[in-house]
């Protein structure tokens, strides 16, 4: 790393003096302030905005055991023509699925423009050697994944252990390289802070990810209440402003799980908006995780082109 | 402040209360009907055919009376029931007869309501009592007729005191901390805060006095935080059941309170006895033998326990209901740079 | 660009009507005096005419309440509290309205009137009704009686707010009153005197007389009062405090403020620039207890700026009644006046002068959010109650410096202090000289916390327990 911070990972000791030397967090005054945020109403024609900018940062995910072939090319197709009625709506950013079944989905996505994403690192808990995680990840790679979503040693992390923490993303960063063509995969790091408890947490997790090399920094795997709140994510964003003051490397930031509704994902958008600015409001920079999420938008945006409320029988599943 | 404080506010729609007058016209209506059916022979003690063939042109649809459990009205899981009479001997309905396990799943419903009521604001709980006080007024007419059954003189009167009771322990939510709390001077360079709080689940054996003494041992245990698992009067249960359809109308979180009708004797040790419960009211047990082998049983997890002498309900209250079930939680904090 | 596009608040809620009457008994009457017109202070609009209450209408309010006095206080506590109980629901049933009408009346963003006033306002009703029947015991011994009429004068900057601050607890504790709202902003007081008729309170029990400094002069003068409660300037409650005196007369006054709002390096940053924003720019800084001075320690004042500065570039101003303004107007000419002046002041006195780049309105009052920096405690930028959205920027380097600085003002009504540690915050709430100390947060209020000042912030306490003595015979 070539950052003013470049010795802050040299030992396990001055990541630690680093990370608790953060500013804390005061958990009454933050979820103030994203609540205040909440009220922010956006109208008409900037709303309309708002929710094709929204489609554009969906990583459309799914992550079961049931997964199939042919749920996921299901998926693919609605990645690509979200409405198949309407061919203004634009495409998602991304799908999102588990390694195994990558080559499928980079095979159904060729030529669209939509990314395909991967879980890896023993999703969702994280609880393997790094040796299978660096596998799993190097399988996904493998398979032509343009980015992995990878998870944190939550138990490493909260027992303090921030060292290994880091050096698995480090590891992980190293495996998502493809030295042939250029082309690295990029790397969101899941903090999963539902488990990670404090917003101080949050806040170290956060610096801590994005040191050891995170493209983008994501909240929580979906499988784990609560998963992307507001005032979570306003810390994270909070965050990334601050790294890149410090640093001059921009990192994307990612809520996941529990955005549902319209309204949730231009809240999202609104924090980012006021915590981060312009510069974020873009697919390459916010991402949202969901799978629902989808549809909604859709209903919504057909309600502002018809004037009347939606109904879920018009709309595909997927 | 968000919305969820203010519950009151997300609530434009209620109507203002009835005029006293013309609910007390109605007071009759709703018992006559009962006695219409008894009359046409279903299940009445003793038939009168006469005006039961005068009735007979529309049979009135009747109520079952269950038992209020976590926020629903389930049946006994034992399937048993009990038939109430009038005060003059007339069948009223047949009322749940709650089994120990009744009592053991009404326990679990107000251990995990505890948390989310004893954390919800002061002013929340204030307006849910509020709101309960008037949920109650709209329905004098119905509660009227039901205590009338009873037995109670002056219904209409006893409804009056019990609103009003309601309303009194509503405005307490925010007010018992501030009198039963304080500031200690330690000496020495600490902050020193004592401050009122919840105990947890008690178990209220209510009095024979079916709504205001029901009310006055219901609203001092849940106006600060508490649940609570309540036997009705065994002789009187139907207006504890309808208390429950105005508490389950209130915006109260399902569990908070808990209704159980039945008997006294079989319920009320099973209660006294149970780890999972922190305090008691044996307010309702009449029988000095059954109180004492109640307390007896409490004394085993140390419960807080609440026997009064019998109380007269339209005096004024007093603190005394409230802080017997609360802790005093003392923090201690040091003052320096 | 992500816009949020105009979300004006319908003022179709509000029936305005061309001309307003003053209340008194029970009923809506002219007044003897010139009327008035009030405007809203975002587009110079005029709103409605207003009648003057003259001595002699004031005197009309005072025997009327002195009249229902006799009923009130003789009531059972627990009919007085339904009948707060009342006025508590129908505030909530018409919020919509009155915060429409207070934004409109005051220039405050509606989403402070909606998610701030209003449901403040409606608290305040609930609390002390519940307080009614319960006044044995708050303290004061056995059945403490109410003290008789009270006259009541409050400011424009949170007209019903204080409204409600005022008429709750004198009500509850059996008085009855007259009271003054300011005279730019009667608007939302004369709708309270609808709700009261809605609510079927005895007539006199509240009466509503409006007009300029002589109308709230002749109420607290009139010898029939028997208490005088003032929220305002030092200037006038100064001036109030010397009438009365020798009239026996029970006195609570609130007024001015220059709080410190004192920020350690160890602080949760991002909450303590909220804290500040909110501190000083909350309501336009018409706010008594606004933490209108800056006091950060020196290793991280720089941080703090920008972090600051930063975040005022993100506030919007503009139309009161859009749901996504931050800040409004100023309340009136004379208000844009005295603020203009003093920034001026601050200026030639040789403090640095920052607004964030904002559009403001050609018409209506406005000024933009303001820091001076290199501000020394010498200039009257920090030492003048500005109420205005302007803050003055201070720093220093030992807790007891911080403690020094925050002290040295006449005045002593609010104080913040943000730090992680526990132990400071309590150091210092003992040293400071304020009647309000919010540590990690600012700009709080409850009915249920007591709230006033020390020194020439005025003197009595208004909310809480402790609020109740200011209208008892205690």
């Amino acid at each position: 790393m070539t950052t003013p911070l470049a010795d802050v990972a040299s030992s396990d000791a001055t990541l630690r003096a680093f990370l608790h030397g953060l500013p804390g967090v005061d958990r009454v005054g933050a979820d103030q302030r994203a609540a205040m945020l909440g009220t922010r109403s956006v109208k008409a024609t900037a709303k309309a905005e708002a929710v094709d900018l929204a489609i554009r940062m969906v990583d459309l995910t799914t992550l079961e055991g049931a997964d199939t072939p042919g749920k996921v090319r299901a998926m693919c197709a609605k990645a690509v023509h979200p409405d198949p009625s309407d061919p203004s709506v634009p495409k998602v950013a991304a799908v999102c699925v588990y390694p195994d079944l990558v080559a499928l989905a980079v095979d159904a996505l060729a030529g669209s423009g939509v990314k395909v994403a991967s879980v890896a690192t023993a999703f969702p808990s994280g609880r393997s050697s790094l040796d299978v995680k660096v596998a799993d990840t190097a399988l996904a790679v493998a398979a032509g994944a343009d980015e992995i979503d990878m998870v944190i040693d939550r138990g490493a992390f909260l027992s303090g252990d921030y060292a290994k923490v880091f050096e698995e993303i480090a590891a992980i960063k190293a495996a998502c390289a493809r030295p042939g063509d250029g082309h690295d995969a990029h790397l969101k790091v899941i903090l999963e802070t539902g488990e990670l408890a404090t917003y101080d947490n949050v806040r170290r997790a956060s610096w801590l990810a994005m040191l050891a090399g995170a493209d983008f920094i994501k909240t929580s795997t979906g499988k784990v209440q609560p998963a992307a709140t507001p005032p979570v994510t306003l810390i994270m964003l909070e965050a990334v402003r601050d790294f890149l003051a410090a640093t001059g490397r921009k990192v994307g930031v990612k809520p996941a799980g529990g955005i549902r509704t319209t309204k949730d994902a231009i809240k999202m958008l609104v924090l980012v908006n006021e915590t981060v600015g312009e510069g974020w409001l873009d697919p390459d920079w916010f991402r949202l995780g969901a799978s629902t999420l989808l549809n909604d938008l859709l209903m919504q945006r057909q309600k502002m082109a018809t004037g009347r409320y939606a109904g879920p029988d018009y709309f595909t599943l997927d | 402040m968000t919305d969820a404080e203010q519950p009151g506010t997300a609530r434009a729609d209620e109507a203002p209360s009835g005029r006293r007058s013309s609910a007390q016209g109605r007071a009759e209506k709703p018992g006559a009907g009962k006695r219409r059916i008894e009359d046409a022979g279903k299940a009445g003690p003793g038939g009168r055919s006469q005006e039961s063939a005068r009735l007979a042109a529309r049979l009135a649809v009747r109520k079952t009376y269950k038992l209020y459990i976590g926020g629903a009205f389930p049946r006994s899981e034992s399937g048993r029931s009990y038939a109430v009479a009038s005060s003059e001997g007339e069948f009223l309905a047949n009322a749940s007869k709650a089994s120990r396990k009744d009592a053991r799943d009404a326990v679990v419903a107000a251990r995990k309501a505890f948390g989310g009521w004893s954390g919800a604001t002061a002013y929340n709980r204030g307006q849910i009592l509020y709101r309960i006080a008037e949920m109650l007024e709209s329905r004098r007419a119905q509660f009227a007729a039901e205590l009338a059954d009873t037995g109670a003189e002056r219904p209409g009167e006893v409804v009056d005191a019990a609103v009003d009771r309601l309303v009194w322990y509503a405005g307490w939510s925010d007010k018992i901390a501030s009198v039963a709390g304080a500031a200690n001077p330690v000496a020495g360079p600490y902050l020193n805060l004592s401050s009122p709080e919840p105990t947890g689940v008690v178990a209220v054996v209510a009095p024979d006095e079916p709504l205001l003494g029901l009310v006055s041992v219901i609203a001092p245990v849940i106006v600060t935080g508490n649940t609570c698992v309540v036997v009705a009067s065994e002789r009187a249960p139907l207006p504890s059941i309808t208390l429950a359809e105005v508490l389950a109308t209130s915006d109260l979180p399902g569990g908070v309170v808990n209704v159980l009708t039945g008997s006294v004797k079989e319920l009320a040790p099973w209660l006294a006895a149970h780890m999972d419960v922190n305090a008691v009211d044996l307010t309702g047990v009449a029988d000095a033998d059954l109180a004492a082998e109640c307390e007896r049983a409490a004394a085993e997890n140390l419960k807080r326990v609440l026997r009064p002498s019998v109380p007269d309900w339209s005096a004024d209250p007093g603190v005394r209901r409230m802080t017997a079930f609360l802790e005093t939680k003392t923090v201690w904090h040091p003052t320096g740079v | 660009m992500f816009e949020y596009a105009p979300a004006p608040e319908s003022r179709d809620v509000v029936d305005l009507q061309p001309s307003y009457g003053l209340f008194i008994d029970g009923e809506f009457t002219d007044g003897s005096g010139a009327p008035f017109k009030t405007i809203n202070p975002a587009t110079e609009e005029t709103l409605a005419e207003v009648a003057t209450a003259s001595e002699a209408d004031v005197d009309r309010a005072v025997r009327a309440a002195r009249r229902a006095f006799g009923t009130w206080s003789a009531m059972p506590g627990s009919e007085r509290a339904k009948y707060l109980f009342r006025i508590a629901r129908i505030i909530q049933e018409r919020s919509r309205e009155l915060a429409v009408l207070e934004t409109l009346d005051n220039g405050k963003p509606i989403r402070e009137a909606r998610d701030v006033d209003l449901p403040l306002v409606a608290a305040h009703f609930f609390y002390h009704a519940g307080w009614a029947d319960k006044l044995d015991h708050a303290g004061y011994g056995p059945d403490p009686r109410p003290l008789g009429v009270a006259g009541q004068v409050i400011p424009w900057n949170f007209p019903l707010l204080m409204l409600s601050w005022k008429i709750a607890p004198a009500l509850a504790c059996g008085n009855t009153v007259v009271l003054k709202p300011a005279e730019t902003t009667p608007l939302t007081a004369l709708l309270f005197a609808e709700i009261c008729r809605q609510a079927e309170l005895p007539p006199g029990v509240v009466n509503i007389v409006t007009g300029a400094g002589e109308t709230g002069a002749a109420v607290v003068n009139h010898p029939d009062v028997d208490k005088v409660a003032f929220t305002g300037s030092t200037e006038v409650g100064r001036l109030i405090a010397r009438g009365v005196a020798g009239s026996g007369k029970k006195v609570t006054l609130e007024l001015g403020g220059k709080a410190a709002n004192i920020i350690f390096d160890d602080a949760a940053i991002d909450q303590a620039v909220e804290g500040v924003v909110d501190g000083i720019f909350f309501n336009q800084g018409h706010v008594c207890c606004a933490g209108s001075r800056l006091l950060v320690q020196e290793s991280i004042a720089d941080e703090l700026l920008e972090a600051l500065k930063r975040r005022l570039s993100r506030l919007r101003i503009g139309d009161p009644l859009d749901k996504n303004t931050d800040i409004g107007a100023i309340n009136s000419a004379e208000q844009l006046a005295r603020v203009r002046e003093l920034s001026a002041v601050g200026e030639a006195e040789g403090a640095e002068r920052w607004s964030p780049a904002c559009e403001l309105p050609d018409r209506g009052f406005w000024f933009p959010p303001t820091i001076f920096t290199n501000v020394a405690q010498s200039h009257r930028i920090a030492r003048d109650e500005v109420f205005g959205p302007v803050l003055a920027m201070l720093t220093f380097r030992t807790p007891a410096e911080a403690v020094e600085k925050a002290n040295n003002t006449p005045y002593g009504l609010s104080a913040g202090v943000w730090t992680e540690k526990g132990s400071r915050i309590l150091w210092m709430a003992e040293r400071l000289r304020a009647g309000v100390v919010w540590a990690n947060t600012f700009n709080k209020f409850d009915p249920a916390s007591p709230f006033g000042g020390y020194k020439e912030s005025g003197y009595g306490r208004e909310g809480g327990r402790h609020g109740l003595e200011a209208y008892l015979d205690v």
